[in-house]
């Protein structure tokens, strides 16, 4: 082992790290978070108070947090993925003996002045594991199946103590941005197709396990015009307020169906319907086209790393970001359920803020440290 | 070193190609985004837009203020009065039951109540707001501010309601407004009415006259929130305030008509007090008082009437909703022989010379047919007739004109049809014909139902108005004069000039040989102002004791109507009307015109039960008298002041 680290080329300067972090897609996340500022300060009637302002404040703090985690090297997070993922099961277990419950659900724990989504820190950990373990097996090892049952063990304890709170969206998250690194990292077809089977007979069982308002969604969301003043409101008005947006939308603060207040959650889960009423179907693409450059992103660096665990870690962060952006856009475009996943960056919210930030700090340091090489023992 | 190169090789490569697969996976998931989009923006976008304005927009109608009505002085019958009412806006079904019970706690609501809001709250979505409660007060008033926090969607709206100034005396004409009913739209789409707050006609003038009272509505776009809050206003159409009415009636003579006839049956001491006076300018046949005793509080009504005085008023076995002078039936009695001598003077049965013969009754068959005076009136030619109200001298008479000859008669005279006044619930009475009563009771017209038709009773039912029409037709030299209660309708504000006064029916003439009408009237003047006349008492000033003064004479015709048959038991055991039950007493009638010389005023007084139409006399002539006196028809100063209200 030592004479792998001994070919290995110095790690890079200070300067050179500088330079390699993607300053590109630091800017696009900034215009996106920059949307978000628009948006909010339009969803607050035309004030910075309470949310815009907050949010851009939020944004450069997560920004610095960003530039940070990007230029730690990444055997630091090989040597912590064990450890950050302990932390974060445990603090899922705290958050569901005495979190505090907000929106029916028990996501937050206070510590102090911070207020913590363990969910939120799950997600990152649950990249970080996978990354790592993958990172430590041959393609072949990769392929068997008994090497698959840890990492779905490692999936499934969040996913289940994440759906006991409950939060359906963030479970969601989990199982596929999971599922897509299982699948990248070699995972074989056959296993994906059975455990998609699996899933489809076990929807009865999930079906009373499920909280009656989540049964109302799903069915609302079968079916939206069976409630429309009730379960079916919330999908109905966004549906109103994006359609009538039409193609170049109603102009800044001019939205009607979210100043009036007929959009719930407008600040948040809805956010995206606030932005798209006002900028139209061209200022939606504009928004779903940074999202996708942040994502081609991921993938170059991903594609670029010579290391496994940073392919893996880019291909996690990117799916995460993708999970975000099509769950939320579809959902209040009526194509899914109401599951509470945010937009990220846009969103009003701080945990959210401060986890999409942070992995992609991680992104990027994948990219800042593309040559590492690192050992397959991750020690 | 080389199999770790070629592992992280393969790894790589295998990860190339899965990352690809999923990439492109999120490519094509992100266009369906994009179609999405392009769907929701581009396709649908128009209806999703109407939808968004039907969310947010929000067409408040505003009540027009009701039309008031004026009596032809000037003075207010029927007025607006502010109303602080609390409203509560639909709230789209969520909260409902909630919302009711905090109001239940602020006001105190009764369960009829709670599932009346509650129903008008679920009824439609963009519905209009319900009324929780009117006329608040103060106390109520504050009481909703200071709670107002808590009751989403409760504002407080200030509306108007009606108010009757003269309460029972003018309850008949003008009549009451009530929520608008199912029935009260056929055939109407003022949108206005569908506001809960609205007020419908459903007597009296507040009836015939709601089309021109109610106004036009105006609008209001606002825009509202998803509470159905008011955030701001769009536009703002202003409305068109109902027109305002002036009727014929002369108020202070309503007035005097009504406490006439209250006091004459106090001093009668009748145990129930029912009847009707009606008064007429027989040249422009505006009616001057139209007085149905008893009557209501239409403020009752105004306010929102308990099922208990609901009840109360339909019990009344003196029938106070009923406006008797229009909807009240009565055979005539003799104010009928008027029409009999008529008919039988134009078809020549009779000359105006004819003696006719009078033993106290005449036998048809075996059945008696008696004259009122025991012992017969000896023989009279029509004139003495009229003046005596001889009964034998009418059946003759009737019998020579036969019945088509009365019947026609009559509905020249306005009998047997209903007048068109402009009141609701006119009665057309009946004037029993051949025809009439094969289709009634499949029965041939007899010769005693002549007898009985000739001295206005058997079949015979008119109205009192239909007695006053009679009397102003044969005051007036046999010209068709319609009543009528509305003088005149005016915007808001505008002015009207002062109708000239008339002296001259423009009505049709009614073709009457005028010298036969003139032996007829001076018949009537007999009655009142000869010794031989059944009223003579009556041509007294009662405050100077001498004859009234010539202006102010006046001719008439009592009437005593039948209520049920005197038995030839009775007639022998010598029962008076005071000894029969109150229902069961002979109505006491007189009709009336003055002065004599140049008529212009007709009265009718029908007392119900009132035993002998010499009673109803005494309250003919006051009224009558007192009509003389002011001449309203001649007085029109405060006309054009009322209208420009």
């Amino acid at each position: 082992m030592t004479s792998v680290s001994l070919g290995a080329p110095p790690a890079p300067a200070f300067s050179e790290r500088i330079w390699r972090i993607n300053w590109g897609l630091v800017l696009v996340l900034t215009a996106i978070a920059g949307i978000g500022v628009l948006a909010l300060y339009s969803a607050a009637g035309g004030r910075y108070d309470p949310w815009a302002a907050r949010h851009a404040m939020r944004y450069g703090a997560a920004l610095g947090v960003l530039l940070i985690v990007a230029l730690i090297h990444p055997r630091v997070w090989l040597t912590l993925a064990w450890p950050i993922y302990a932390l974060a099961m445990l603090l899922l277990v705290a958050v569901d003996v005495i979190g505090k419950t907000g929106m029916g659900a028990q996501r937050w724990l206070v510590v102090g002045p911070l207020q913590i989504q363990p969910s939120e820190i799950a997600k990152v950990a649950v990249i970080l594991v996978l990354a790592r373990y993958y990172h430590g097996l041959t393609r072949e090892q990769a392929g068997r199946f008994l090497y698959t049952l840890p990492p779905l063990l490692v999936i499934l304890a969040p996913v289940g103590l994440v759906m006991v709170q409950p939060d359906l969206g963030t479970a969601l998250m989990v199982l596929l941005g999971g599922a897509a690194l299982l699948f990248v990292a070699g995972v074989r077809i056959w296993m994906f197709l059975t455990a998609g089977v699996g899933a489809v007979a076990c929807l009865p069982v999930a079906w009373s396990f499920m909280h009656e308002y989540q049964r109302k969604r799903v069915l609302t969301f079968l079916d939206p015009d069976r409630d429309p003043l009730g379960a079916g409101y919330h999908i109905t008005q966004s549906k109103i307020a994006i359609g009538s947006g039409g193609l170049l939308g109603k102009g800044f603060l001019q939205g009607t169906q979210s100043s009036l207040n007929f959009l719930p959650e407008k600040q948040t889960d809805f956010i995206f319907t606030t932005f798209v009423e006002e900028w139209g179907m061209v200022g939606a693409l504009v928004l779903l086209a940074l999202f996708a450059l942040v994502l081609v992103w991921g993938f170059s660096i991903a594609m670029r790393s010579q290391h496994h665990f940073g392919r893996l870690v880019a291909l996690g962060v990117t799916a995460m970001m993708f999970l975000y952006v099509f769950i939320n856009t579809a959902m209040v475009m009526g194509l899914l359920p109401v599951v509470g996943v945010p937009l990220p960056l846009v969103s009003n919210g701080g945990t959210a803020m401060v986890s999409v930030m942070f992995a992609c700090g991680l992104l990027i340091g994948v990219n800042v440290y593309r040559d590492a090489q690192l050992p397959r023992a991750g020690r | 070193m080389i199999r770790f190169r070629k592992g992280d090789n393969e790894r790589s490569g295998l990860f190339t190609r899965r990352a690809l697969l999923l990439g492109g996976a999120q490519a094509v998931l992100l266009s369906a985004l994009a179609g999405r989009l392009y769907q929701l923006q581009v396709l649908d976008t128009q209806r999703f837009a109407t939808l968004a304005e039907e969310n947010r927009i929000n067409l408040r109608l505003l009540p027009p203020s009701r039309g008031l009505i004026f009596d032809r002085t000037g003075q207010p019958l029927a007025v607006n009065r502010n109303n602080y009412r609390a409203m509560v806006s639909a709230d789209r079904g969520r909260g409902a039951e909630m919302l009711i019970e905090r109001l239940d706690q602020v006001f105190g609501l009764a369960d009829a109540e709670k599932v009346r809001l509650l129903r008008e709250l679920r009824r439609s979505r963009n519905a209009q707001p319900s009324v929780v409660r009117e006329n608040l007060n103060w106390e109520e008033v504050a009481r909703l501010e200071f709670n107002a926090p808590d009751l989403p969607g409760v504002f407080i709206d200030l509306g108007q309601t009606r108010d009757y100034p003269e309460g029972e005396l003018m309850s008949h004409i003008i009549g009451y407004t009530g929520r608008v009913s199912d029935e009260d739209l056929n055939g109407r789409d003022d949108p206005v009415l569908q506001l809960a707050t609205m007020r419908f006609g459903k007597k009296g003038a507040e009836r015939s006259l709601e089309d021109d009272l109610r106004g036009r509505a105006g609008a209001v776009q606002v825009e509202v929130n998803a509470v159905g809050r008011v955030v701001r206003e769009l536009d703002r159409t202003e409305g068109q305030p109902g027109a305002n009415a002036l009727l014929t009636i002369d108020l202070d003579l309503q007035r005097f008509a009504a406490t006439k006839l209250k006091q004459q049956q106090e001093q009668a001491g009748a145990e129930h007090q029912s009847g009707a006076v009606v008064v007429l300018d027989v040249i422009t046949g505006d009616v001057l008082a139209m007085v149905s005793q008893p009557g209501f509080d239409p403020n009752m009504f105004a306010r929102g009437i308990t099922q208990t005085e609901w009840r109360d008023l339909l019990d009344n076995p003196e029938r106070p909703l009923n406006n008797k002078a229009i909807s009240g039936v009565y055979p005539p009695g003799s104010t009928y022989k008027m029409v009999t001598a008529l008919a039988a003077l134009d078809s020549k049965a009779i000359d105006p010379w004819t003696v006719l013969p009078c033993n106290g009754f005449i036998e048809l068959g075996d059945i008696k047919f008696h004259c009122w005076l025991k012992g017969g009136h000896g023989g009279l030619s029509v004139q003495g007739a009229i003046a005596a109200s001889c009964d034998c001298f009418f059946y003759e008479c009737a019998r020579r004109a036969g019945v088509d000859r009365i019947s026609e008669m009559a509905n020249r005279l306005g009998f047997g049809r209903v007048s068109e006044l402009g009141l609701p619930g006119e009665s057309a009475g009946i004037q029993p014909s051949r025809q009439w009563k094969q289709e009634k009771y499949s029965k041939a017209w007899q010769q005693g139902d002549t007898f009985n038709l000739g001295i206005g009773q058997g079949y015979m039912n008119a109205t009192p108005l239909q007695l006053a029409i009679m009397t102003a037709r044969i005051a007036n030299g046999g010209y068709e004069v319609q009543p009528n209660i509305l003088l005149a309708k005016a915007a808001p504000r505008e002015e009207l000039a002062p109708p000239p006064v008339r002296t001259k029916p423009t009505a049709a003439n009614l073709r009457i040989d005028p010298k036969h009408m003139a032996i007829v009237r001076q018949g009537m003047s007999d009655v009142v102002n000869t010794g031989a006349g059944t009223a003579n008492a009556l041509r007294f000033d009662p405050t100077t004791n001498r004859p009234l003064e010539p202006a102010l004479q006046f001719a008439g015709k009592t009437g005593t109507a039948q209520v049920k048959r005197i038995t030839e038991h009775e007639r022998a055991m010598g029962i008076t009307q005071e000894q029969l039950p109150w229902h069961l007493r002979h109505h006491g009638l007189f009709v009336c015109f003055g002065p004599v010389e140049n008529p212009r005023y007709a009265c009718a007084v029908v007392i119900e039960h009132g035993m002998a139409g010499f009673n109803a006399g005494k309250i003919g002539k006051d009224v009558l008298v007192e009509t003389m006196r002011r001449d309203p028809s001649r007085h029109m100063e405060r006309y054009k002041k009322m209208a420009a209200r």
